[in-house]
């Protein structure tokens, strides 16, 4: 046990380049990033899951049992990843932002505890029940753990995202001095429960959630059955993956819209910077923005971008309705998040959001035809946008994150006086190093367990792979080398 | 803003604070005995070479191992909630003791879940490291996040209470497969299981002296007392009779005594931590606590839904009791 000795051996070398606080927030951003895709995996499979054992149990037809056995072997495998990812998550309230911990205690410790009680052990006992009780339990008992399990991963992310909108809209506290120091003390729970953003982010994240697992069902159910067209089961699939993106990627947009002028009215400053928009005044609204130097991506500039804007139509949306609203610029602000990884993520993920409803609405129009499994383009197309949702999700995410900058608890403790004061940038790099390391390791591993999932799958439904040729997706740049 | 179910200004009992202090310990005993076997099991896992022996130890960790380790997040989650300094102290002030444990408890999860995804000898045998190395770090690491709970910095009692930790999973876990495998392998685990006994009652003492002889973290007092003593006594005998169990192939037996000693371990651990909670900042419970209305709403939302998780692994275990059926891993 040498942490002393070894930093003050080496932390001259790293101080250099990474503060315990720049260290810490990679790497909670870094394990969050890699945690909340497993996380909303669970969520977005639960639907998946629940409908495919009772139908399977009621119909006791071939292609429920397949799917079901598939997409739960899927949602294992994710949920060991999220078990394992989602400890360090609440370690590291303690162990790099332990006055986050101290201050917030009293606001965050109830929810986080419920999560762990309420949700989390109903996911793990009755998983363990789905996976491997088939045999072992009646057909009822068995249908209802499937719904428990789904029933968990909602009240799962219920309760974390109970503590994030708290985050971004605190209510229900007062400060107070205890032992010394300065901390939230509850007051009213159910305002702190029940904060303005809590059912804006709920929805969005949920809804985030079964886009994103319902592209990748699409993806993998169409490579399926582009290898294997007549395949009654995974044309299932892809028609309901298809059906449950024509209702939830356009909800998402017009919820995605109302949500906005939510922010500019409880976080104006994150809103500005979502916008570039430094001047208070009146907000043009750039549908599109695109770079029109280098420095536009580092610091995105209304002198640096080529826009196609709606002039006052900003001002009309963050207001609902008067196109002379005043809309705060960032100027305004001592303290700044960095504005491009705001401005360019929203746009990002706004981007993605289109591109997901003209997906649906494309494949709404060729089963409307019954030429939904015919069209090879439409099936690549689904092929590629299978990890889209993802990235639609975590970019949104950096927005919420990244955006309340300088705060973590808006308007009343800034990130930097969360970090550990006892944490050197010794020991903050060194396990970012290893969480690194260690993560991408899961994330391959993760994708691997998919790739060899379908391919026995494959194999089960009798097509024979060629040797020769690479294995390319549902997930891009995992080729087939052994 | 009051709430008006609930009492804004006093505990719901006055003793809230110390049943608190008490769930809190509940749920850190919970986790030590039941991921202490899952530990145990990966440890033993070493001793195997036969592929049809590791299936089957495999088999009776796969569907429990989630559900146990769920109870750490309990215990950290509810320290949190009711003590939030004692959280954030004990995490910030052993960051890569804390760090380290996390990643080991990666490496134990993912191994077996690696292991079966490919039919090639290197591949498994690189997944087994995983799942050996993180059963074997994940106590050793928790142990001594424990021992620098209850010492502080002093290095020797710290490293003993990790060793502790280990030793007393081994025989957990010994216990837990003897009483669900066949009479051969089960009288080879006893040798294994009573061996570990050994060293975890001699660990203890050997801790204990090193503690009043050192006087580590101002604890000397605290382990002369008639509690501890009491606590130390009755391990030696639980120890000492699961021993004699064992031997006579009473494994149903010998699993329950086996697993009494984990839970007198978490006694042994709960002792010096009341009222000083913290003993290196000298933080009391009373001064710890979340303030009335934030600990009655926890525990009216709470302990309800703690009474069901505790009937839900009832029915888990209920499930999956009786002898391990070769399935593997993946069911």
């Amino acid at each position: 046990m040498g942490p002393i000795t070894l930093s003050s051996a080496i932390d001259p070398v790293w101080a250099a380049f990474l503060s315990p606080e720049l260290a810490s927030r990679m790497q909670f951003g870094w394990t969050i990033s890699v945690h909340i895709i497993f996380a909303s995996l669970s969520i977005g499979l639960a639907p998946f899951i629940i409908y495919f054992t009772w139908k399977d149990v009621r119909t006791n037809e071939l292609r429920y049992a397949r799917l079901r056995s598939f997409w739960v072997k899927v949602f294992a495998a994710g949920f060991v990843m999220g078990t394992v990812t989602g400890i360090p998550m609440s370690f590291q309230f303690g162990t790099n932002f332990p006055q986050f911990a101290e201050v917030a205690g009293e606001l965050i410790g109830g929810p986080l505890a419920f999560e762990a009680k309420m949700a989390f052990f109903l996911e793990a006992v009755f998983l363990g029940v789905l996976l491997y009780g088939r045999d072992r339990v009646k057909d009822r008992t068995y249908v209802i753990s499937s719904v428990l399990v789904g029933f968990g991963a909602w009240l799962s992310g219920f309760w974390i995202l109970i503590v994030n909108a708290w985050m971004q809209t605190p209510r229900g506290y007062e400060m107070v001095t205890r032992n010394g120091m300065e901390i939230a003390k509850l007051t009213d729970p159910f305002a702190a429960f029940f904060t303005p953003r809590m059912p804006w982010m709920y929805v969005h994240m949920m809804n985030a959630s079964v886009i994103s697992v319902a592209l990748l069902v699409a993806g993998v159910s169409a490579y399926i059955v582009w290898k294997k067209p007549d395949t009654e089961a995974w044309n299932t699939a892809l028609k309901l993956a298809v059906v449950l993106l024509i209702v939830s990627a356009p909800f998402q947009a017009v919820h995605g819209d109302a949500y906005g002028r939510h922010v500019e009215d409880t976080q104006p400053q994150k809103f500005a910077a979502m916008e570039a928009h430094y001047e208070t005044g009146q907000a043009d609204l750039h549908l599109l923005a695109f770079p029109k130097s280098p420095e536009a991506l580092t610091d995105p500039r209304a002198e640096n971008l080529v826009t196609v804007s709606l002039p006052a139509v900003g001002s009309f949306l963050a207001s609902g309705g008067d196109f002379d609203a005043e809309v705060i610029g960032l100027n305004e602000y001592e303290e700044n998040p960095p504005v491009a990884l705001v401005f360019w993520p929203f746009r990002f993920m706004v981007g993605l959001g289109f591109l997901f409803i003209g997906l649906a609405l494309w494949g709404g129009y060729l089963t409307y035809r019954g030429r939904l499994s015919d069209s090879t383009r439409y099936l690549k197309a689904m092929i590629a946008a299978s990890p889209l949702g993802y990235a639609a999700l975590l970019t949104g995410w950096y927005v919420t994150e990244i955006g309340r900058q300088p705060w973590v608890i808006q308007d009343e403790l800034r990130t930097s006086e969360a970090v550990s004061s006892t944490l050197t940038g010794t020991e903050a790099t060194l396990t970012l190093v290893g969480f690194v390391v260690v993560y991408v390791g899961l994330l391959l591993t993760a994708l691997y367990v998919l790739k060899w999932l379908v391919r026995e799958e494959l194999q089960a439904l009798g097509v024979r792979e060629s040797s020769e040729g690479g294995w390319h997706g549902p997930i891009p740049g995992v080729s087939d080398n052994d | 803003m009051t709430d008006p179910l609930l009492p804004v200004d006093a505990y719901l009992v006055e003793s809230l604070p110390e049943i608190w202090f008490g769930a809190v310990l509940f749920a850190l005993g919970m986790y030590v005995v039941l991921d202490g076997f899952d530990f145990g099991i990966g440890m033993l896992y070493v001793t195997r070479t036969d592929e049809h022996e590791r299936e089957t130890f495999l088999s009776a960790f796969g569907p429990v191992w989630d559900a146990n380790e769920v109870w750490l997040v309990a215990f950290g989650t509810m320290l949190l909630a009711a003590f939030p300094r004692v959280y954030s102290r004990l995490l910030a002030d052993n960051y890569l003791l804390a760090i380290g444990f996390v990643l080991a408890l990666v490496f134990r999860g993912l191994g077996p879940e690696l292991r079966e995804q490919r039919d090639d000898e290197q591949w498994k045998r690189y997944a087994d490291y995983a799942f050996v190395g993180g059963s074997v770090f994940a106590p050793l690491l928790f142990g001594m996040l424990a021992g620098r709970w209850l010492f502080g910095g002093a290095t020797l009692p710290v490293v003993l209470t990790g060793f502790g930790l280990v030793s007393v999973s081994v025989v957990t876990g010994a216990a837990f497969l003897a009483a669900k495998t066949d009479p051969g392998l089960a009288s080879e685990l006893r040798t294994y299981g009573i061996g570990a006994t050994l060293a975890y009652l001699g660990g203890v003492v050997v801790l204990l002296g090193t503690v009043v002889l050192t006087d580590a973290g101002d604890a000397a007092d605290t382990v002369l007392s008639l509690p501890v003593a009491a606590v130390v006594a009755l391990s030696v005998a639980v120890g000492l009779s699961g021993s004699v169990l064992a031997r006579r192939g009473q494994y149903q037996a010998w699993l329950a005594s086996a697993l009494a000693l984990p839970t007198l371990l978490t006694i042994l651990v709960a002792i010096p931590l009341y009222p000083t909670i913290y003993p290196p900042t000298e933080l009391l419970v009373r001064e710890a606590v979340v303030s009335p209305l934030a600990l009655n709403l926890v525990t009216v939302l709470g302990f309800p839904v703690l009474l069901l998780v505790l009937w839900y692994f009832k029915f888990l275990y209920g499930v999956f009791s009786g002898p391990i059926e070769d399935e593997g891993y993946g069911g």
